[in-house]
C-alpha cells in the first residue's frame, strides 16, 4: 500500500492507503476530520469540498495519492484558532445553513470563489458560481447573501487568498 | 421582547458546531470493532427471488456474514407495518401488506433489500455483495398508478387490482345537487409528479450490540428515534424497548424521508448480535435514489362548479394515489387525512366529494415528502380555482376574495375546523408587495423583449400542528401525536430542555432556548435542548408536519408552567411572604409592592439546598414534565405570487420575482422562520419547473442520480420578498402555527399558475422543463392566432 504524506490543516499527516481511497475518505476515515461531508457519488453537490494547495477541490473526485506531498485545508482548519473565518461568521450571522450538511463545502467553496474573483461577487456571479454546490434546505437565498457579506468582511480583514 | 426572548431575530446556537466542521452525523461516528454493510438490492422492479447463493461471497477476503430473508424469518423480524388504517368505501379495511427487511418472496421494485453481506471493510462488503449470485423469476412490472387497477400484474396475492384502498370523503349527493344547480363548471386532469426527497445526508446507521447489558444501541439519521424504536421493538421484534436505544444525532435534513424506519437500520442492529460486531452502513446517493421513500405521484381528475357571479358551488375530485410497492410508515393517511381534508383551501365550498384509490406498483414506496398531502391538494384546488378564474373572466385575486372564507371557526365539508385566519389580508399584501396593478406593464415591457411574463397565485392552506391524538385515532392513525418536554433546572440556575422533538435543521436548539430565555429571564446561552436520543429523553413523537413549534413547544411551555408554580412556592419562603403576593418578572421573584426580590438562579440553588422550606411540604429539586396534546389542528396560510418570464424561443422559465405573504401566527424567530420559508419555495420551485421520477415501463428508475433528477441550483431561483400577516393561532399558547411546510405546499400552483398566464394555455404538466413549456407555448400561441 502507497504511502501518502500531506499537510492537513498546517500539521504533517501520512498513512499508507490503498491506492484507489479517495481524498474525501483519506480525510474522514484515516484522519477521521468528519467535517468533511459527502452527498452524492456523482460529484454534483459539493458536500466535500476542500482547498488543496490554496485552490477549492471535490475530495470525493480524487484520489488521495494524487495529493501526496500538497497542503489541504478543510472546513476543521478554516479558522485560525478560536477566531472564525470571516465566511464562516457570515454564514452564521445570516442564517446561510439550516441542518449544516452542505455547509462546509459550501463554506470552502465561498472562500475559493472569493479568492478567484476578487473584490464583492454580485448575486449573479454567486449564484452562477455555486451551481457545482447543493443545498436542500435553504433555497440559497440566505446563502447567497452570506456570501457577500463573507466577501466583503474578507477584503476588510485582508483573509483573502491568504491561506 | 427581550433581545434573545420570543419574536428575536436571534443567530443559531447550533451553528458554531457546522460551520466548523465539527457537526456530529451518524456517518460521522465511529464505534471500535465497526464492521460494514452492503445491501444486494433487487435489479429487478418485480421478480421472486428463487435463490441466493453466497458460496462466493463468503470467500470473498473480509467477508464476515451474508443474510437474507430467511435468517430474518428465523428470528421472527417482522416485516416494515403501515401505521395508519384506511376504510374504504365499502367499511373494509385496506389490504396492507407488510415490508420485508429482505426479501422474503418476491422483490417488488427495483433497489428492495435481497441479502446483506457484513464485512471488515466497506470494500468488502461492496466486493462480497457484488460476488452474490441471485436467481431470479422475472415478472412483468406495473409502474404506471394510472394503470395498476386494470394491469394483468399483481404485486400482492392480498391485494387484488394492486389496490391498497378505495376511500372516499364528503358528501356525494350534495355535491352532485351543487354540481346541477351550477351556472360554470370547470374541469382539470393533472398529475402530481413524483418526486425524491434528497435530504443532501445520505440515510445511515450504525447497530451495535452489547452482550454485558444484553442492549442494543443504534444511531440512525431519524426525524423521530422513539418512533423508530417502537416500530423495531413493538413491530418488529428486534429487542424490547428498554433494550434499544436509539440515537440520532445531528441529521442532514429529511424533509419527511427520514420519519420511516427502513430495512437497513433493522438489518444493522439485528445482525450486529449475530456478528458480535457493531455493523455501520451508509447510503450512497444511487442508493438513496432506489430506497429513500419517494413523494407525491398522484393522478386526479377534478370538476368546480360556480353560480354567475363565480361564486364556487362544489367541488368533485377522484384521485389515483401510487404508494409504491409497499405501504411505508404513514404512506396511506398522505393521499387521505392529510390530502382530502385540505381540499376546501382558504375557499368557503358548501359541498366537496373526494375519492381516493390507492394503488400498489413496482415503484419505491411513497410516503410523506416535504407537505405530505397537503401540496397535492393545493396544487389542485389553486389551479382549478385559477382556471376557473379565467374561464369566467373573473380577476384571479377578485375571483378568489369572492370565495374566502371570512368567519371563523369554519367548518369545511371535509372534517377540517378552520380556527383563525385573514386570507384577504395576505393576498392585499402580497398584491402590494408585487405591485400586482403595475403587472400589465411589466408584461408589456417583457414582450418588447421578446419574452412572455405571466403571474400566478397561490393561496394555500395547511393543517399543521400534527395532530389532536383522539382525533387521528378515530381516523385510523395507530399512534399518539401528542409532544413531551421536561425542564430539568441545574442547581446554578441554567436550564436543560429535554424534548421529543428533533431538530434535522430546524434550530429547536435556538428557538426552544429562546422560550425559556423569555420565560425564566436567563440568557438563551444558560439553555441546553437535549433530544434525539431515547435513553436521555423518555419519550417522543418527534418532527415532521410543522408540529415542533405549535406541539413541541407548548409541551416546554407547559412543564415551564409547573417549574414556575413551584419556585414561586419556594421563592415565598426565601421572601418570607405569602404565596399570593410572589411575581415572577424579568429573571426575578418579586414581593408585590415592595423592593424585595430574588433571582431565578437564587431560587434554584435553594431548591436543591433544601434549608429553607419544608421539604415535606414542598420536593427539593426543580424538575417538571409535561405532555402536550393539541386540541386541534393549527392552519397556517397565505398567499404566494410568482413572476415568470418565459423564452418562447428556448421554453426556459426564469423566476423574476416572488412574494410569499405567510400567517403562521406568532413568530419565535422571524429569521428562522424566513429560512423555512425560503427552503420551501426552492423544493415547490423544483417540483414545478425541474424535479421528476420517471419509471420506464420495465421499473427501472431513470432518474436515479443527481445527473438525471434535476435538483435546483442557487442559478435557478431568485431572491425571495418573504413577510407575514398575523393571526394568533387560539389552540396553543403561544399562538403558533407552523412553517416548516408552507413553502413547499404554496410554490408549485404559484409557477404553473404563472406559466400558463404568460403562455395562455393551460395543460401544463409538472415538471415545467424547458421542453414542456417550449411544446405548450407552441400551442398557445396557436390557439391565439386561431
Ligand atoms: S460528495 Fe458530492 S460532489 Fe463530492
Ligand atoms: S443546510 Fe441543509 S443542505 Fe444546506
Amino acid at each position: 500500500m502507497p504511502k501518502v504524506t500531506m499537510t492537513v490543516n498546517g500539521k504533517a499527516a501520512s498513512a499508507d492507503v490503498e491506492p484507489r481511497t479517495l481524498l474525501v475518505d483519506f480525510l474522514r476515515q484515516h484522519l477521521r476530520l468528519t467535517g468533511t461531508h459527502v452527498g452524492c457519488d456523482t460529484s454534483q453537490c459539493g458536500a466535500c469540498v476542500v482547498h488543496v494547495n490554496g485552490r477549492a477541490i471535490k475530495a470525493c473526485t480524487s484520489l488521495a495519492v494524487q495529493w501526496d506531498g500538497a497542503s489541504v485545508t478543510t472546513i476543521e482548519g478554516l479558522a485560525s484558532g478560536d477566531a472564525l473565518h470571516p465566511m464562516q461568521e457570515a454564514f452564521r450571522e445570516h442564517h446561510g445553513l439550516q441542518c449544516g450538511f452542505c455547509t462546509p463545502g459550501m463554506i470552502m467553496a465561498a472562500v475559493d470563489l472569493v479568492n478567484r474573483h476578487g473584490g464583492v461577487p454580485d448575486e449573479a456571479t454567486i449564484r452562477r458560481e455555486l451551481e457545482g454546490n447543493m443545498c436542500r434546505c435553504t433555497g440559497y437565498h440566505n446563502i447567497v447573501k452570506a456570501i457577500g457579506a463573507g466577501a466583503s468582511a474578507m477584503q476588510g480583514s485582508g483573509k483573502v487568498a491568504a491561506e | 421582547m427581550s433581545n434573545t426572548g420570543i419574536g428575536a431575530r436571534v443567530a443559531r446556537l447550533e451553528d458554531q458546531r457546522f460551520i466548523t466542521g465539527a457537526g456530529k452525523y451518524t456517518d460521522d461516528v465511529n464505534v471500535a470493532g465497526q464492521t460494514y454493510a452492503a445491501f444486494a438490492r433487487s435489479e429487478h422492479a418485480h421478480a421472486t427471488v428463487k435463490s441466493v447463493d453466497s458460496k462466493a461471497a463468503l470467500a470473498v477476503p473480509g467477508v464476515i456474514a451474508v443474510f437474507t430473508g430467511a435468517d430474518l424469518e428465523k428470528d421472527a423480524i417482522g416485516p416494515l407495518p403501515a401505521g395508519w388504517m384506511i376504510h374504504s368505501k365499502d367499511g373494509s379495511p385496506m389490504n396492507a401488506p407488510g415490508h420485508p427487511c429482505l426479501v422474503q418472496g418476491k422483490a417488488r421494485y427495483v433497489g428492495d433489500p435481497v441479502a446483506v453481506v457484513i464485512g471488515e471493510s466497506l470494500a468488502a462488503a461492496r466486493a462480497g455483495a457484488e460476488a452474490l449470485a441471485i436467481d431470479y423469476d422475472v415478472h412483468e412490472a406495473v409502474t404506471d398508478p394510472a394503470k395498476a387497477r386494470s394491469s394483468a400484474t399483481q404485486l400482492h396475492d392480498s391485494a387484488p387490482k394492486n389496490t391498497c384502498y378505495e376511500w372516499e370523503l364528503g358528501d356525494k349527493a350534495a355535491t352532485a345537487a351543487a354540481f346541477k344547480s351550477a351556472k360554470h363548471v370547470t374541469k382539470l386532469s393533472l398529475s402530481n409528479n413524483r418526486l425524491v426527497p434528497n435530504p443532501m445526508e445520505p440515510r445511515s446507521a450504525l447497530g451495535n450490540y452489547d452482550a454485558g447489558t444484553d442492549s442494543f444501541t443504534l444511531y440512525t439519521t431519524s426525524q423521530n428515534p422513539h418512533v423508530a424504536r417502537l416500530v423495531m421493538s413493538a413491530f418488529l421484534n428486534v429487542a424490547p424497548e428498554h433494550k434499544l436505544r436509539v440515537i440520532a444525532p445531528d441529521v442532514g435534513g429529511g424533509f419527511g424521508s427520514k420519519i420511516y424506519v427502513y430495512p437497513e437500520e433493522v438489518v444493522c442492529t439485528w445482525a450486529s448480535k449475530k456478528v458480535g460486531r457493531p455493523i455501520k452502513w451508509t447510503a450512497d446517493r444511487t442508493e438513496a435514489f432506489i430506497t429513500d421513500a419517494h413523494g407525491r405521484d398522484h393522478v386526479t381528475n377534478a370538476e368546480i362548479a360556480m353560480d354567475e357571479r363565480g361564486k364556487i358551488l362544489g367541488l368533485k375530485v377522484h384521485t389515483t394515489a401510487n404508494l409504491g410497492g409497499y405501504p411505508s410508515l404513514f404512506a396511506t393517511c398522505v393521499p387521505t387525512y392529510l390530502y382530502a381534508t385540505l381540499l376546501s383551501g382558504q375557499y368557503d365550498i358548501p359541498a366537496i366529494y373526494a375519492e381516493v384509490d390507492a394503488v400498489y406498483t413496482n415503484t419505491v414506496p411513497v410516503d410523506a415528502y416535504r407537505g405530505a398531502g397537503r401540496p397535492e391538494a393545493t396544487f389542485l384546488v389553486e389551479r382549478i380555482v385559477e382556471i376557473a378564474s379565467r374561464e369566467m373572466g373573473i380577476d384571479p385575486a377578485t375571483f378568489r376574495k369572492r370565495n374566502f372564507i371570512k368567519k371563523f371557526p369554519h367548518q369545511t365539508p371535509v372534517i377540517m375546523n378552520y380556527d383563525a385566519g385573514d386570507y384577504a389580508a395576505s393576498l392585499n399584501k402580497a398584491c402590494e408587495l408585487i405591485d400586482y396593478k403595475g403587472f400589465g406593464k411589466r408584461r408589456r415591457e417583457a414582450a418588447r423583449r421578446g419574452k412572455l411574463r405571466g403571474i400566478g397565485f397561490s393561496c394555500y392552506i395547511e393543517a399543521c400542528g400534527i395532530a389532536p391524538s383522539a382525533a387521528v385515532g378515530s381516523l385510523g392513525a395507530g399512534v399518539g401525536l401528542w409532544e413531551s418536554a421536561e425542564v430539568r433546572v441545574n442547581p446554578t440556575g441554567n436550564v436543560e430542555i429535554l424534548t421529543g422533538s428533533h431538530s434535522h435543521g430546524q434550530g429547536h436548539e435556538t428557538t426552544f432556548a429562546q422560550l425559556v430565555s423569555d420565560r425564566l429571564g436567563i440568557g438563551i446561552d444558560q439553555v441546553t435542548i437535549v433530544h434525539g436520543d431515547t435513553d436521555k429523553v423518555q419519550f417522543g413523537m418527534g418532527t415532521y408536519g410543522s408540529r415542533s413549534g405549535a406541539v413541541g413547544m407548548t409541551a416546554i411551555s407547559k412543564a415551564l408552567d409547573k417549574v414556575e408554580a413551584k419556585a414561586k412556592k419556594i421563592a415565598a419562603h426565601l421572601l418570607e411572604a405569602s404565596e399570593s403576593d410572589i411575581e415572577f418578572k424579568d429573571g426575578a421573584f418579586s414581593v408585590s409592592g415592595t423592593d424585595k426580590k430574588v433571582t431565578f438562579p437564587e431560587v434554584s440553588l435553594n431548591a436543591y439546598v433544601a434549608h429553607k422550606f419544608p421539604s415535606d411540604e414542598i420536593e427539593p429539586g426543580l424538575k417538571e414534565g409535561a405532555f402536550h396534546d393539541p386540541s386541534n389542528f393549527t392552519f397556517p396560510a397565505g398567499c404566494h405570487i410568482c413572476e415568470i418570464e418565459i423564452d418562447p424561443e428556448t421554453g426556459v422559465c426564469e423566476i423574476a420575482d416572488w412574494v410569499a405573504v405567510d400567517d403562521f401566527g406568532n413568530v419565535i424567530n422571524p429569521m428562522i422562520v424566513e429560512g423555512q420559508v425560503h427552503g420551501g419555495i426552492a423544493q415547490g420551485v423544483g417540483q414545478a419547473l425541474m424535479e421528476g421520477v420517471s419509471y420506464d415501463s420495465s421499473g427501472q428508475l431513470m432518474t436515479g442520480s443527481f445527473m438525471d433528477y434535476c435538483m435546483p441550483r442557487a442559478d435557478n431561483l431568485p431572491s425571495f420578498k418573504v413577510d407575514t400577516t398575523v393571526t394568533p393561532c387560539p389552540s396553543n399558547p403561544l399562538g403558533i402555527k407552523g412553517c416548516g411546510e408552507a413553502g413547499a405546499i404554496a410554490s408549485p400552483p404559484a409557477v404553473i399558475n404563472a406559466i400558463t398566464d404568460a403562455i395562455g394555455h393551460e395543460n401544463i404538466t409538472m415538471p415545467a422543463t424547458p421542453q414542456v413549456v417550449w411544446q405548450a407555448a407552441r400551442q398557445g400561441a396557436a390557439r391565439a392566432a386561431e
